[in-house]
This record gives C-alpha cells, structure tokens and sequence, in this order.
C-alpha cells in the first residue's frame, strides 16, 4: 500500500520539480537581469559578454517582442482551428451518416498522431515556400518564416482536439433543446445556430482555450517553419520568432550552464508554464461550471 | 382562419431562403470536414513522394585487384592484418582510372574519384577481409556511388539540370552514362540507411543510429511510467480516500497532462543533468524526461479502464475472503489490463513523436556510432529528422522524408495495434 | 382548405372491408378502426406502420381526429401512443432506423408527400413535451423563436403582440409580464410549461401535440394545464398522450386506447371509459391491466 501511495505521488513530485527547477533557475537569472526589463522590455537579443574584459554586456533580454510573436502565430492558428474544427464536429454529429463518421473520425484523428516534427518538415519545405510564391505572384511581400506558414500547419495540427471538444459539447446539450427547436419548425442549421450552439459556447470555449494552451507550448513546428527574428509585428506574412523557439536556440549551444543566456531560457520557461497553467486552470473551471448547469 | 392564412404565407415566403442557407451550411460543415482530410492527404502524399526514392542507393561495380604493394604492415595478425591495412585509397583511384584511363590531368583525376562516395573505400576493405585469397584475383564489388552521381541516376535532379544544381561537369556526366551502357552502374535497394548511423555523407547517411537511441529511450520510458503509472491509478481509483491530497494529487496529473512538453525538458535539463550529473544525450535520460510525459497518460486510461470494471467483481472477491489488495490484484486489475495497455501504447506513440524535450538534454548532437546501452550518446529517430530537415543538401531532403516514413511508419503501427487490442478484449459489461 | 371527409374515405376504398366499415360506420356506430362517423377530421391516419429497425412498433393503424376536440391517447407503456404521436408532426423523420409506411393527412393533404416540407408542417402542428423544455434564453425570446425565424412578424410591434398574445392565451401573461427579459428556465416547472405552450402557440398553428404535458410537473400545476386545455381546444385540435386515465377522463372529448403497437378501441371518452368494448380496454380502463 505504501508503494502505492508512494507511485501515486510521482506525480506531485514532478510538479514540485518542475516548478522548483524553473524558479529556481529564474532566480538565478534575475539576479543578472533585471525582472521589469525581461517582462517589459522590448527588444530581444541575447547576447553575453564573450570575454571578462568586453565593456557592457550587449545583450537585451526583453520578453515582450517573443510574447508578441507567440500571440500572433497562435491567434492564426486558433483562427483555423477553432472554425475548422467546429464545424466538422457539427458535420459529423449532425449531418454524416453513421458510416460516413465511423470512417472519417478516424482518419481525423490520425492528424492528432503525427509527430509534430513532421508538422513542421511538411510546414518549412511545401507550406512556407507555397506561401511566399503565391504571395509574389500577388505582389505581396511574404517571408519564407512567416507566422502565417507556421501558424496555418499548428491550426490543422489542432483541428481533431477542438473537433473532439466541440462534440462533446455539443452533445452535452440536452437532446430535448433541440427536438423543441425542430418541432417550432426551424431546420437543422437554424436549431443548431440558435439553440444548440449558444447553449455549447461555454463548453466550446474551454475546447479553445485548451487549445491554445496547446499551441502556445508548441515547439517543433514553429521551430522549423517560424524565424529567429524578435520583431514587434502585427503582420502575418513577416517572420516572428516564439518562446519555445528562443528556449531551444538558447540552449541548444555551447555555453556554461550558468550564462544569462541558458538561464534565459528557464525564466522563459517559467513564463510559458504560468501562461499554459492559467489557461488551462480556466478551461476546466469553465467547462466544469457548464457541465453542473446540464446535469 | 385569416390570421392563420396569412401567418402561412409570411412563412411559405421565407421557406426558400432558408432552406437555401441550410444546404449552405451543411456545404461549409462538410468542407471543414475535407480541409483535415486534404490537408492529411497532401502531407502524406509530399513525404512518400519525395521520401520513396532514399530507399534506393545508386551503386557503381567495380573490379578491383588487391596488389602485394598495397598491402600494410604484417605484423602479428599476419596477412589479415596486412589486408587490414592496405592503402584502399590508393587501391580505388588506382581502379577508376584503369574504367576510364583518359583522366590524365589532376583536375581530371579529382573530378574522376568524385564519383564514388568517400566510404567506398571502405567497402573495398570489407569485401577484401571477406575474400578467401584476395591478392592477386579481381574481385568484384558494388561501391556506393556519391551522393551528386545518385540524385542523377535515380531522376530526383534532370540531367538537364544547369551545372550549380546538379554539381557535376559535363565530362563526369559522360563518364557516368558510359557505366550505364556497360550497366556498372545501379540503384539498388538502400539498406545503409537501415543498417548505419548518421554520416556527413548523406549516402552513407542512415536511420539505425537514431532507431535504437528511441528504442531505449522508449524502453526505459515505459520501465518507469507503466509500473508508476498503474500503481497510481490503482491507488486512486480503488483505495484512496477522497480527501484534499487526493483531491491534489487528481489535479497535479490533470495539469501535467496539459504542461508543454519542452518544459518537461527544462525540468530534465535542471534536474537529471544538472543536480544528478548524469550523462548528457543518453537515453536513460531521454527516457527518464519521456517516462514524466506519459505518466499522466497513463494514470487517466489506467482509471478509465479500472473505473469500467463492475464493482461487482471486486465485491464478489472480497465475499469470497480475498483481502482488498488481493481483490483488486488478481480479480480487477486483470480485466482492466486491455485499457491499461491500449492507453499505455497510446501514449509510446506519442513518447515516440516527441522531439522538443530530447532537444532540452542535449540530443541534437551530431553522433555517428549506434548506440548498444542505455548510457551512450545518441540521438532519438524524431530528432534525427530535424537535424537532417535543417541541411539543404537535395540527397538529405529525401531521406528526412524517408526518415519521416520510418517513424511514421512505427507510430501507426502502434496506434493499429492498440486499436486491434481494443477491439479484441472489448468486454461490454 | 376544407375536404369533405365522407368522400375522402370513399374514394380511398379500395378493399371489401373496408367499405364494410365505412357502412358501419355511416351508421354512427364506435369502432375499432377509428375512423370518425360524420364530423370533419382535422388530422387522419390509414394503414400507418411504423417501424424501429427490425422492431415493429405500430401496426396498421387508422384514426380520425376531430376538428377543435381534445383527443387523448391512452395506453400501458411502450404500446406506441408516443410513436404515433411523433408520426403526426414527422418528428420520427429525425430517427435515423425508424421506418414510417402509411398515410397521414392533414385536413386531407398527405404529410409524408414528397412535396411536403416538414419546417412548413410544423407551423401547423406545434408540439409540446413531456418535459417543460425552454431554451436557455428570455422568456420574451423564448416565445418569439418561433415568429423569428419564420418571418412571421413584419416588425418589432407585431412581434411584441404576438409574443404577449400567445403568453396571455397559455395564462402566462399575468405572472410573468414584468419580467419578459429574465431566463425561461427560472421559472417553475408549470411555468415552464405553459412557457412551452406559449412558445408553441405563437407561430399560430392549427393542431397542437402534447406528449404526456403534465407527467413532470405537480398537482396544482397539472389542474392549471388541464384548464388552459379545455380552453385552448376552441381554436385548437389538440391531441394528447397521457398515462393518467383520470386525466383523459377529465380533459378530452375522445380517447384512443394503444396496446402493444395496435390501436384498439376508440370513440367519445365517456363510451371508452364506461362501455368499453374490447376485453383488453376493459383490463385497462379497470386497471387489471397497466
């Protein structure tokens, strides 16, 4: 029984561990920089002093242009797969036919199982070239790292999770809503546009949320197909660069463990599991509330 | 009756409208539907299209001749050690220039030995230790042609291709079609990229070194995480008692679930390699930061599929005598075992796909032996993808996509196989 | 509008027996076939079978339903009362295994035509069910989905009128006038019902169904029901199903017996309930049988 309990509190222990390890490195880190110029700072250029004697480190820790980056890459991406997902969850529960939605859901899925490294080979080598190319041929000015190529391959990489939250709220709504919406004499778009959906938001909302989480901590894909380049932009056709993008390029180099720059990347990690902590946290607490009101 | 007509012909006058908009919408719904399916299409057709063609190697037949002068140092091993230790070097250009003698200038000659890959002369080396009495007899042997000669042979670059992209002169073109007509040269069935590591070169270049680094990784991922995982899914869900630190515990794996895999990584990074000093880029790291990743993937089927054992079984056990541990042990846990398995595969398949933690400890080193324990630097088959995808050169470009189709080819597998299991020990109660 | 149904009946003979019935029946005489001696039927069904997959669930039956008459549906559970009901607005079209074979008219006019289109159907035939089902909106916008999407109020005024019309024909007005913007289902639960009256009045239609109204709601909140049913059956043809047999007694002018799938006995409640004539109505009616 000890054992039990013992294995049982593995999983506390890695939570402590995860989040004593990211404090205590963030500590750490600043001491060496300070917290307003990281949480409020506006450029993002992470240099050390390379020699004891160089006059002034000339490095910028500012967070901001990263959060930036993240924000725009994953708005696109939700902008896909919120709509996307959704109404193929509408289609599958409420139009297909039986057959239909026991081959298709499947096959769905099977996007939720690629490895993300394939997501973002197919996003860097066909997607972003595609982009930049159709762009030219339009006269517009597109990167070969836009946060459009990485944020579209993230959207399609999430349909089936928001697609499998949506239809869990939809079908939570209870089926007598709907049979009194159809017995008024609305057809079948008209009851789940104006019954259906609204009494599914809160439950659809959540799906959202998480999936944004999800996108937020995505690295693979925004690694191989989104840039280095800390800018401060609204544009999805420039290159921006993300948090778990500079995580990676922070520590994937050879200096001393206790560089600002590896420790960097811990207060950027810390960051990013406060902000995925927080929206999960919210996600279940909303579909939680929405699920009592059903039952 | 007036009210009524009337209200019916307001109605009958909208009735077309709307059902217009409803076939709309079912339209637009369906080709949400076809976006993903579209999407999953053209992403499998773009990897086996441009992978397919790594599965073959060009190679280049060549008669090579061993001569007592190319023989090294004796020594103890006698004549084994001498073959050993031949100049092969000498041995192949010697060879090239006897196919095609009007190589006479030194830029002739560089251009002439750039056919073959560098490791060809290794594989001479090989065949000969291999041969009973090589000194003397020609030997035949199937050297790897390099990677520019291979890209031509197999159609991936147009012959017609200006000379920046297909890297050889027009002189190396003759020579090659020269080695067709005397059919010496072939594209053969690539098991180098079965059986070596990574390589600079990419025809010499494979998938092994980065199999077995997941492999154990993998292995010891599910050594820690299954045992724990079903442990705490047991205690959970049959004997805890529902207090706040279980309470705690439920929501500390609920959020593990949802945590980025990258800070899985960080915690590796800070806590395995830092305070525990234990070796970078090894496996048992990897699949100890894996083993972290699964674990709440684990616990939630574990409790899943021990939540839909009827409580009758255990009741039934315990008015037999069976003590609760011995109940849940031998009676529940043993019908729960399909769902425990098929979420404990599940969640390999992932592990399997993981790249951003491996990348945190260090796994993005450039290694080129396989690696045979736990403890060796490696790399993981996903990672491997990406440090290739990264190098421009075409010949790597399609083996990431082969390398793609390997790893793709292992996740499904496991996905089907848990689906089978599934299906088999499927028990409606 | 209106089909002479005497004729109607003739013309759809096409067997001995049945005009055998027919005879029986212009001698004015109950049976079990249903159909309605004089009298114009609102709502009539021939020869409707209905099946779940490989389930029969109603066999063969015919029945007329008179004009502004309540007619109740009794039954022991599961003997089709509901089924048929469904059948009568279609709503049975939204089941993927079930399978309808027959003929339902309404005031003549086939619904299962292929030119009938069931959103029109069912301005004409308003539903309310078992359990009060508001939709989590106002009461204001509870009553006016209906008109709304049907494009039956030109503008916001008509719109008022017809929601408040509707509230005071369902006896709603009174409590809840000053409050039309607060959530439907904050309501009781005999309000919420007279909600869902209200809301199925509001598109005007001419028959209205009710699945077992009052079987989840209390009994002061029943008799309200009951009354606003007698008085709703003067612009209405209203056909209920119901499990309680005192409430067919007290409400409806002809009743309709269901057993097992097959429609037994049917004529003026007061014969049903006093002279039945089949043995399996007596059984039921004396509660032999449930």
């Amino acid at each position: 029984m000890a054992v039990l309990i013992a294995a049982s509190s593995v999983a506390i222990l890695t939570t402590v561990g995860i989040v004593l390890s990211l404090i205590f490195e963030s500590i750490q880190f600043f001491r060496q920089i300070p917290f307003t110029d990281f949480v409020f700072g506006l450029h993002w250029s992470p240099q050390t002093a390379i020699r004891e004697d160089q006059v002034g480190a000339s490095g910028a820790f500012g967070a901001i242009p990263l959060l930036a980056g993240t924000l725009l890459i994953s708005a696109i991406a939700l902008c896909v797969s919120g709509p996307v997902g959704l109404m193929a969850a509408i289609y599958l529960g409420e139009y297909a036919s039986r057959r239909f939605r026991a081959t298709v859901k499947p096959i769905l899925e099977a996007l939720a199982g690629i490895p993300t490294v394939v997501y973002g080979f197919f996003a860097a080598i066909v997607v972003a070239p595609l982009l930049r190319n159709s762009g030219e041929a339009i006269g517009l000015e597109v990167s070969s790292e836009s946060a459009l190529a990485a944020g579209l391959v993230m959207g399609i990489m999430t349909i089936p999770f928001v697609s499998s939250i949506s239809d869990d709220a939809i079908t939570a709504v209870p089926e007598s809503l709907k049979e009194a919406a159809l017995g008024l004499g609305s057809t079948r778009s008209e009851a789940i546009r104006n019954v259906i959906l609204p009494a599914a938001l809160p439950g659809i909302a959540g799906g959202l949320l998480l999936a944004a989480s999800r996108v937020i901590g995505e690295t693979m894909i925004v690694v191989m197909a989104a840039g280095l380049a800390a800018k401060l932009t609204l544009n999805p056709f420039e290159a921006v660069t993300t948090v778990t993008v500079q995580i990676v390029t922070l520590l994937t180099g050879d200096q001393e463990f206790d560089s600002p720059k590896t420790l960097a990347a811990f207060a950027l990690g810390l960051m990013l599991f406060v902000v995925t902590l927080a929206l999960n946290v919210t996600a279940l607490r909303i579909v939680k509330a929405y699920r009592e009101q059903y039952d | 009756m007036t009210e009524i007509s009337e209200t019916q012909s307001r109605v009958a006058a909208r009735l077309a409208r709307r059902h217009a908009g409803e076939k709309r919408f079912k339209l637009l719904s369906l080709g949400a539907v076809w976006v993903g399916l579209v999407f999953l299409g053209v992403l499998l057709f773009t990897v086996i299209g441009s992978g397919h063609t790594a599965f073959l190697q060009t190679k280049i037949l060549l008669n090579v001749t061993l001569e007592e002068t190319d023989l090294g140092e004796a020594g103890e091993g006698g004549q084994a050690q001498a073959i050993a230790g031949a100049n092969y070097n000498g041995v192949i250009k010697r060879t090239l220039r006897a196919v095609f003698p009007e190589a006479r200038s030194r830029s002739d000659k560089r251009a002439l030995y750039r056919l073959v890959s560098v490791g060809a002369a290794y594989e001479i080396r090989e065949a000969m230790m291999e041969h009973e009495n090589p000194v003397g007899t020609p030997v035949a042997v199937w050297v790897t042609a390099s990677d520019d000669v291979d890209l031509i042979i197999k159609g991936t670059v147009p012959r017609t291709a200006p000379a920046d992209q297909r890297h050889l002169s027009d002189q190396q073109m003759n020579w090659i079609e020269s080695l067709e007509k005397t059919e010496t040269v072939k594209a053969r069935f690539n098991t180098t990229f079965f059986t070596s590591g990574d390589s600079r070169e990419p025809e010499l270049a494979g998938v092994l070194g980065g199999a077995m680094g997941s492999l154990y990784a993998i292995l010891v991922c599910l050594a820690i995480s299954f045992p724990l995982g079903v442990m705490s899914a047991v205690y959970l869900e049959c004997f805890a008692p529902k207090n706040r630190l279980t309470e705690f515990i439920e929501v500390n794996i609920n959020n593990l679930a949802a945590v980025p895999s990258i800070v899985f990584g960080l915690l590796g990074l800070a806590i395995f390699l830092n305070a525990f000093m234990l070796p970078r880029s090894a496996p048992l790291v990897g699949g100890m930061v894996l083993s972290l990743l699964t674990l709440p993937t684990i616990i939630i089927a574990g409790r899943a599929a021990i939540k839909s054992v009827p409580p009758s079984v255990r009741e039934a056990a315990l008015a037999l005598g069976a003590s609760p541990v011995q109940a849940v042990f031998h009676h529940v846990l043993p019908l729960a075992m399909p769902g425990i398995l098929t979420g404990t595969i599940i969640g390999t398949a992932g592990a399997l796909g993981e790249t951003a933690p491996l990348l945190m400890i260090g796994m993005v080193a450039f290694i080129v032996d396989v690696p045979t324990s736990v403890v060796d630097p490696s790399t993981v088959l996903p990672v491997q993808i990406f440090l290739w995808s990264d190098i421009p050169e075409k010949a790597f470009v399609e083996r990431t996509s082969a390398a793609i189709l390997v790893l793709l080819s292992f996740v499904c597998l496991l996905n089907l196989f848990a689906v089978y299991l599934r299906k088999r020990f499927e028990t409606r109660w | 509008m209106t089909f002479d149904s005497v004729e109607h009946m003739v013309t759809e003979a096409t067997d001995l027996e049945h005009s055998a019935r027919i005879g029986a029946t212009m001698a004015g005489e109950p049976n079990q076939t249903g159909e309605i001696p004089g009298g114009p039927a609102k709502m009539a069904s021939r020869n409707l079978q209905v099946r779940y997959g490989d389930k029969q669930a109603l066999y063969d039956v015919s029945l007329d339903i008179p004009v502004n008459e309540v007619t109740a549906f009794i039954g022991p559970s599961g003997c089709g009362k509901s089924t048929y009901l469904r059948c009568l607005n279609r709503m049975n079209d939204n089941i993927d295994i079930c399978h309808v074979d027959g003929s339902v008219t309404l005031d003549g006019r086939e619904i299962y035509a292929k030119d009938q289109d069931v959103v029109q159907l069912r301005t004409r035939i308003g539903m309310v069910f078992q359990k009060p089902n508001p939709f989590p909106k106002s009461i204001f916008d509870n009553v006016a989905y209906g008109p709304r999407i049907h494009g039956i109020a030109r503008d916001r005024e008509e719109l008022n009128g017809i929601v408040l019309g509707s509230l005071e024909r369902a006896g709603l007005l009174d409590e809840v006038r000053d409050r039309l913007d607060a959530p439907g289902i904050g309501l009781s639960g005999g309000q919420q019902q007279r909600l869902c009256i209200a809301r199925a009045i509001a598109v005007r239609p001419e028959v209205i169904l009710m699945d077992e109204p009052c079987s989840a709601l209390d009994p002061i909140a029943t008799e309200r029901i009951e009354e606003l049913i007698m008085e709703l059956k003067a612009q209405y043809t209203i056909i209920m199903v119901t499990h309680s047999m005192q409430q067919a007694r007290r409400v409806s002018d002809k009743t309709a017996f269901f057993h097992l799938g097959h429609l037994v006995e049917h004529g003026a409640t007061s014969e049903v309930f006093e002279n039945p004539q089949d043995d399996r109505t007596k059984d039921y009616v004396t509660g032999r049988i449930g």
